[in-house]
């Protein structure tokens, strides 16, 4: 970072709902609406302070309605309004699903491309806080899974307003998933790494963009979200053994930026994949397969994978932290495929 | 009264558009039915008798007022504007269809006319509820129709868009069509209550039932019900009765009917009876009648031709439109 730029460390929280107010300054079409989106600025504060600044025809609080109000963005987006449409946690999708994967993602495949619909779906997303099973799932791999939508997760909170940007200037569908741990709420734990300078005007960080966080030689550990820190102090703890690793935060899951993790792999000869979703048929599954098809005969040894063992996220502190990938984990896990 | 005419000419249209499809679905599927072959694939579900409702509501609405429609949509399409020769080659499958063949008959898609359909039961109600808040918000005069049956009215998205609309009093008009049966199940067998329209009380909102399929009952219902939205007064709930004369789709054997129940129907048919009633009133002659049977022949043939003459989409149209190309 130059010297000269004036340093203003940001919660991802307080990215997010910079950079929504700074679109809605923009464009008179942008909207919020969900569940406590208004006077208590989002449960996750990702709309704090808009009602205030706004007013109440443009930051919507809405009944606990989710097809409906989901639904909702899809006829009001194709009349010319961009929604940011807020569902507390991803675990409460099932209940609007048909809307989502359906409607939302398909009709302008459908449509032959004549209907549009700019709309960006934000939720919460991760465990580590005792939340049990029905508030501490990642299902970013579910949406992902499905065509037609955008799928992003930003690790830090200059990612984190970049991306929203972007996000609501898209003219597709966009699932923003933030983690809970990340967001800097001081009633939960958070990452401090994620609070980060964030440049007051607005930017854009594009959507599809993998980052390489930290250059290394030995290994390519491949994460995103709150696994992306947790790399990170991994990366930092090995260093004095002389293991030198490189992070890449894919921060976008659809479309998935496959060439920088090929170039990495290709690079490091070893890969190690990081995710805190469930581990069959998602995000490391799809990026181990990326690494076979594309940089197999680069590897000096198998792919890992760390992620939720195929469990849903358990109640007990000991046990959540025995299924979510720790930085101990990690750290032993590079150790075994670097030694 | 011109009006009137229009109604019954564009009735008129939408029976021998069914008619039409109803023959030509048949092609490629006789001595053996199979669902994937012949000119038209994939499931057909017709609208015959269903006529009043489409023509009734739309009758009073705009070209940029919006239309939501269920997997049985071409009344409502047709009544709604929507190019007759693009939506026949998108259900061919053709490249010239509206969605260059990727959506086929549950999934017409036309934003000239504001219109769009679905295959999934109750899944109107929520995008209507929202292009509503969009005029609300943008200080249009527009209004939104949502379209269902009455096997929809039973679907969560029915009770939480009524909630959602009558709260935000947004200009929005839900309209059941009910036919009697959701597929096989009888609505006695599936609803609580006697009447949809009963449940408007709940969301307190008007709530309307209109009986007897007739078109000029449903447009006066239905004119009332969109004024009062496009005045800013919120949203009214109409139950109108009706009647398929085709099965749920085609190659339904209706078993569930009972003895004469199609029969009775037939001899009820609306458009029969809309024709009888403006003969009486001299609104419409014999010669009149006929040249309208003609022109809505032609205008069927022409459409069909179009989809006939029309190519198979390229292969490489499977792979575009999943997102918007920047």
């Amino acid at each position: 970072m130059a010297t000269t730029t004036p340093v203003r460390k940001l919660t991802m929280a307080r990215a997010i709902s910079e950079a929504i107010a700074q679109e809605m300054e923009r464009d008179p079409n942008v909207l919020v609406w969900g569940e406590d989106v208004g006077a208590y600025g989002g449960i996750f504060g990702a709309t704090q302070g808009l009602l205030e600044r706004f007013g109440s025809a443009r930051i919507i609080d809405t009944p606990i309605s989710e097809s409906a109000f989901i639904g909702a963005a899809i006829g009001a987006s194709a009349e010319g309004l961009r929604p940011i449409v807020e569902l507390m946690f991803v675990d409460f999708f099932g209940v609007a699903m048909d809307q989502i994967y359906n409607h939302l993602a398909k009709n302008h495949y459908m449509s032959g491309g004549s209907v549009r619909h700019p709309v960006v779906l934000m939720t919460a997303i991760g465990g580590g806080y005792s939340d049990a099973a029905q508030h501490s799932q990642s299902l970013y791999g579910l949406f992902a899974h499905l065509p037609g939508l955008k799928v992003i997760v930003p690790s830090n909170a200059y990612d984190a307003k970049g991306m929203m940007t972007a996000a609501i200037r898209d003219d597709n569908p966009v699932m923003y998933f933030f983690h809970k741990g990340l967001l800097g709420l001081g009633w939960m734990p958070s990452d401090d790494l994620a609070e980060v300078h964030v440049p007051e005007t607005p930017y854009t960080v594009p959507l599809g963009q993998a980052e390489v966080v930290a250059e290394g030689g030995d290994i390519s550990v491949i994460a995103i979200g709150a696994m992306v820190p947790k790399a990170l102090r991994a990366r930092q703890r090995l260093e004095p053994q002389g293991v030198s690793v490189e992070v890449i935060d894919l921060r976008t899951l659809v479309p998935l930026d496959r060439q920088t993790i090929v170039d990495s792999v290709r690079k490091t000869h070893r890969a190690l994949i990081v995710d805190e979703d469930y581990r069959s048929f998602g995000m490391s599954a799809e990026v181990a397969a990326v690494i076979a098809e594309e940089a197999l005969e680069y590897l000096d040894t198998p792919v890992r994978r760390l992620a939720v063992p195929d469990v849903p996220i358990p109640y007990s502190r000991v046990l959540e932290q025995a299924v979510i990938p720790s930085v101990d984990k990690i750290v032993e896990a590079i150790q075994l495929l670097t030694r | 009264m011109d009006n009137l005419v229009t109604m019954y000419r564009t009735m008129c249209l939408i029976r021998r558009y069914e008619d039409q499809l109803a023959e030509i679905y048949t092609e490629g599927k006789t001595p053996l039915f199979s669902i994937a072959a012949g000119t038209i694939p994939g499931e057909m579900h017709l609208a015959a008798g269903q006529e009043p409702v489409a023509v009734g509501v739309i009758s009073h609405l705009k070209q940029d007022d919006v239309v939501t429609a269920p997997h049985r949509p071409h009344h409502f399409a047709i009544a709604k504007g929507v190019d007759l020769r693009l939506m026949t080659a998108e259900i061919f499958g053709r490249r010239t269809g509206l969605s260059r063949g990727k959506g086929g008959h549950m999934h017409l898609f036309d934003p000239q006319t504001h219109f769009s359909c679905s295959g999934i039961v109750g899944a109107g109600f929520p995008p209507a509820v929202g292009a509503a808040l969009a005029f609300s918000r943008q200080g249009r005069d527009n209004v939104a129709v949502a379209f269902a049956g009455e096997g929809a009215a039973n679907q969560g998205t029915f009770h939480e868009s009524l909630n959602l609309a009558a709260l935000w009093k947004v200009p929005v008009v839900f309209v059941i069509e009910d036919n009697h049966y959701a597929i096989s199940v009888p609505k006695e067998q599936s609803t609580a209550v006697a009447h949809n329209s009963d449940r408007a009380q709940a969301y307190g909102i008007p709530g309307v039932y209109v009986a007897g399929n007739d078109v000029l009952a449903i447009s006066e219902a239905a004119e009332e019900a969109i004024n009062r939205a496009r005045q800013g007064q919120g949203p009214t709930l109409l139950e109108i009765e009706t009647t398929r004369l085709y099965g749920h789709f085609q190659g339904d054997a209706e078993a569930y009917l009972h003895a004469g129940e199609k029969e009775s129907w037939r001899q009820l048919d609306p458009i029969a009876r809309f024709r009888s009633y403006l003969l009486e009133h001299h609104t419409l002659s014999e010669d009149e009648d006929q040249t309208i049977q003609r022109e809505v022949e032609e205008r069927v043939e022409d459409a069909v031709k179009f989809a006939r003459e029309s190519l198979e989409p390229d292969v490489g149209e499977a792979y575009r439109d999943v997102f918007v190309e920047s």
